[in-house]
């Protein structure tokens, strides 16, 4: 491994944020499939959102005002549909450091935190302070502490919550779990060893 | 001991233990591999000097990027090209078997697996790719995961993933003529909302289910991840053993009459606890049509687009708020309250890692038999695998789709994501087979979509329009 857990720890985010408006708003459009067609995540980040920004000319993404945002405010059911891993990939790669929203799709919030991208959900309420204050001054500095289970903006805190595995898994690190899945690999031979259908019946 | 789920046992069995984050550490008894969410995943594996850990228990093919047309390599699309042959150099370094597209074996992943008897009750299952719970038909625990799990599971073959909760979703009565797998799994997403399931694990079961094939089987539990379930199961029984006998992959003989035994045992226990339960009334779902921009958004075929000003209907999207509603009928160009049926189509497609099936060409074919599409739609008939393509061959349906004027085409996943040749142009609006509406799903930003059964886009390939196939079946 380039780097140990230590070096990988991710607790505090900060930055302005941007905000877009939506439930279930799909990995399909986060990131069209015609970009999946590469044997590499290279390049992704500048096709984020490519379609509804050129169907929406008032996307948050295509408004210079919210260009170098690290923290990404959502409704509910963000990143539903398919298990792409391309779109936690494009949103890292344009430059977000850490979503927050109602909720996540299960496997985009499994994608996202297995690449150090923390997802966080906060309350209606919480969101909708978060995407107002942006709204209303795009340069809006946050911070989102893992730790803390807070964002202060602008001097206001909102809780966010994450399950608990994924806060372990970013403030200790571990959040690339080959190494830890491969820690004990004799106890993977053994749960193996026990499977009638391994042993062929 | 006391009752337990099937996902419960199946998980405490491939526990390998509880990692310092809290997750679980999951044994991956089958993993299945596609061009599209692996290159990656096997630099990374390069870039650490791992190697896979049980080839053995990984099977590849390719399916989302093959053209259905002409198969011919090198590729058009050099993209695709690219695809194709790092699979295939990942295969042959690592040793994992691949039925590329030489092979009779080839098709999309989800429909091979079961076909070969890889799939099997009991089964822990990931692959990359969202309709992994495909495989739950078999009562197998099968997971979608992304190209770092990948990666994970080629490494250790094994997974971090938190437990899941299981709703037992119980289909009463029987299905009516015309009435499907596919009607049934909208009907349920509608109930409960495209994010209902989150958390959850759904186990169908009920009379209505029982008595669906295998091929519907995994219909409904394809769509399991549309309603934001993970998972979903049906307990494994008399029709799935039947399915799995004599399948290449499938034991014989003696070892297969132990293994039908513990197949068995691993099905739910009566009284087993549910963290919640749902029951759906089978006899009352009629053919479904989404008129949106989720799987959510649906309607019986004899019912009206819903109309965000008038108040909200039971059977109203347990997550449709009036923005939503106003988003999607804006997209798709649709009036509120207007009926679905008569909706004109410009193609129909059948097809899908959800219906392309032997029985599902069957019920499409028994429907165009010996008709004429309407003369403005595209039409293309589109077998899930080779082996799907030779039986349905066998029995003539490529006949009876061509003399209908569908084009007949080879295995691959075609007209559902855009990502081979086969997709939609401008505002075309498309009956499909397939999983999802998504806006741009089926490769045209502003491309429409209305999924439906099999029966029902041939119906409407015949029509030329959104058409009750209950009134076309005989």
């Amino acid at each position: 491994m380039a780097t140990s857990s230590a070096d990988r720890r991710i607790d505090r985010i900060s930055g302005t944020a941007i905000p877009l408006r939506g439930n279930n708003i799909d990995t399909d459009r986060i990131i069209p499939a015609r970009y999946l067609k590469a044997i590499t995540f290279e390049g992704l980040g500048e096709h984020v959102f490519e379609d509804d920004r050129a169907s929406m000319p008032d996307h948050p993404f295509e408004n210079p005002a919210y260009a170098g945002a690290s923290i990404l405010v959502v409704n509910e059911n963000f990143g539903s549909g398919s298990s792409r891993e391309h779109a936690p990939q494009a949103l890292k790669r344009w430059g977000i450091g850490a979503c927050v929203g109602e909720s996540f799709s299960e496997i985009f919030l499994g994608n996202a935190t297995t690449i150090g991208l923390p997802c966080a959900t906060a309350d209606a309420e919480g969101v909708e302070r978060l995407m107002a204050s942006a709204e209303g001054n795009p340069r809006t500095h946050l911070t989102l502490s893992v730790a803390g289970g807070r964002v202060e903006a602008g001097g206001h805190f909102v809780p966010i919550r994450m399950p608990d595995a994924v806060r372990e898994a970013l403030l200790s690190g571990q959040w690339d779990a080959t190494a830890l899945l491969l820690d004990r690999f004799d106890e993977v031979r053994a749960v193996s060893a026990r499977l009638p259908y391994v042993a062929g019946f | 001991m006391s009752r337990r789920t099937l996902l419960q046992k199946v998980w405490d069995l491939h526990t390998v233990r509880r990692l310092p984050t809290g997750q679980t550490q999951l044994f991956i008894g089958l993993h299945l591999i596609h061009e599209v969410t692996t290159p990656q995943a096997f630099d990374m594996l390069r870039a650490r000097g791992a190697g896979v850990a049980f080839p053995e228990r990984t099977y590849a093919t390719v399916d989302h990027i093959v053209p259905t047309r002409d198969q011919g390599r090198p590729f058009a699309d050099e993209l695709a090209e690219q695809m194709m042959a790092a699979l295939e150099r990942n295969c042959r370094e690592f040793g994992i078997r691949f039925a590329d597209l030489g092979s009779d074996r080839q098709g999309i992943v989800h429909v091979i697996g079961p076909e070969l008897g890889l799939t099997q009750p009991g089964m822990t299952i990931a692959c990359g790719d969202s309709h992994t719970s495909t495989h739950g038909a078999f009562g197998a625990v099968a997971f979608g995961i992304g190209t770092s799990q990948v990666r994970d599971v080629l490494a250790s073959q094994s997974l971090a993933i938190d437990p899941l909760k299981v709703r037992r979703i119980t289909v009463s009565g029987t299905l009516g003529p015309g009435v499907y797998a596919k009607d049934v799994i909208l009907e349920i997403i509608a109930r409960l909302g495209v994010k209902g399931g989150v958390g959850f694990a759904y186990e169908y079961g009920g009379p209505a289910i029982e008595q669906m094939s295998m091929d519907e089987r995994m219909t409904v539990c394809n769509m399991s991840i549309e309603g934001g379930a993970r998972a979903g199961y049906v307990n494994p029984d008399e029709t799935t053993f039947r399915y799995l006998a004599g399948r290449p992959f499938a034991p014989e003989g003696d070892a297969f009459e132990r293994a039908k035994q513990w197949w068995a045992s691993m099905a739910s226990d009566d009284g087993a606890p549910y963290d919640d339960e749902v029951v759906i009334d089978g006899d009352a779902i009629e053919p479904r049509v989404t008129w949106g921009i989720n799987p959510g958004q649906s309607v019986g075929v004899s019912e009206r687009i819903p109309d965000p000003g008038a108040s909200a209907t039971e059977e109203a999207q347990a997550d449709a708020d009036a923005g939503a509603l106003g988003e999607a009928l804006d997209f798709m160009g649709f009036a509120a309250g207007a009926p679905i049926a008569g909706t004109k189509v410009d193609v129909a497609f059948v097809g899908s890692c959800t219906n392309s099936r032997l029985t599902d060409l069957r019920e499409a074919a028994r429907v165009v038999r010996g008709q004429r599409i309407a003369p403005h739609v595209r039409a293309l008939a589109v077998p899930g695998s080779k082996a799907v393509r030779q039986a349905a061959e066998a029995e003539g349906l490529h006949e009876v789709f061509l003399e209908a004027g569908f084009e007949w085409r080879g295995a691959g996943c075609s007209m559902c994501l855009a990502m081979n040749p086969d997709r939609l142009n401008g505002r075309e609006v498309c009956a499909s087979s397939s999983n999802r509406n998504f806006k741009g799903r089926q490769g045209s930003p502003t491309g429409r979509t209305l999924l439906m059964s099999p029966a029902m886009v041939a119906a409407a390939a015949v029509s030329g329009e959104v058409t009750d196939v209950r009134r076309m079946l005989g």
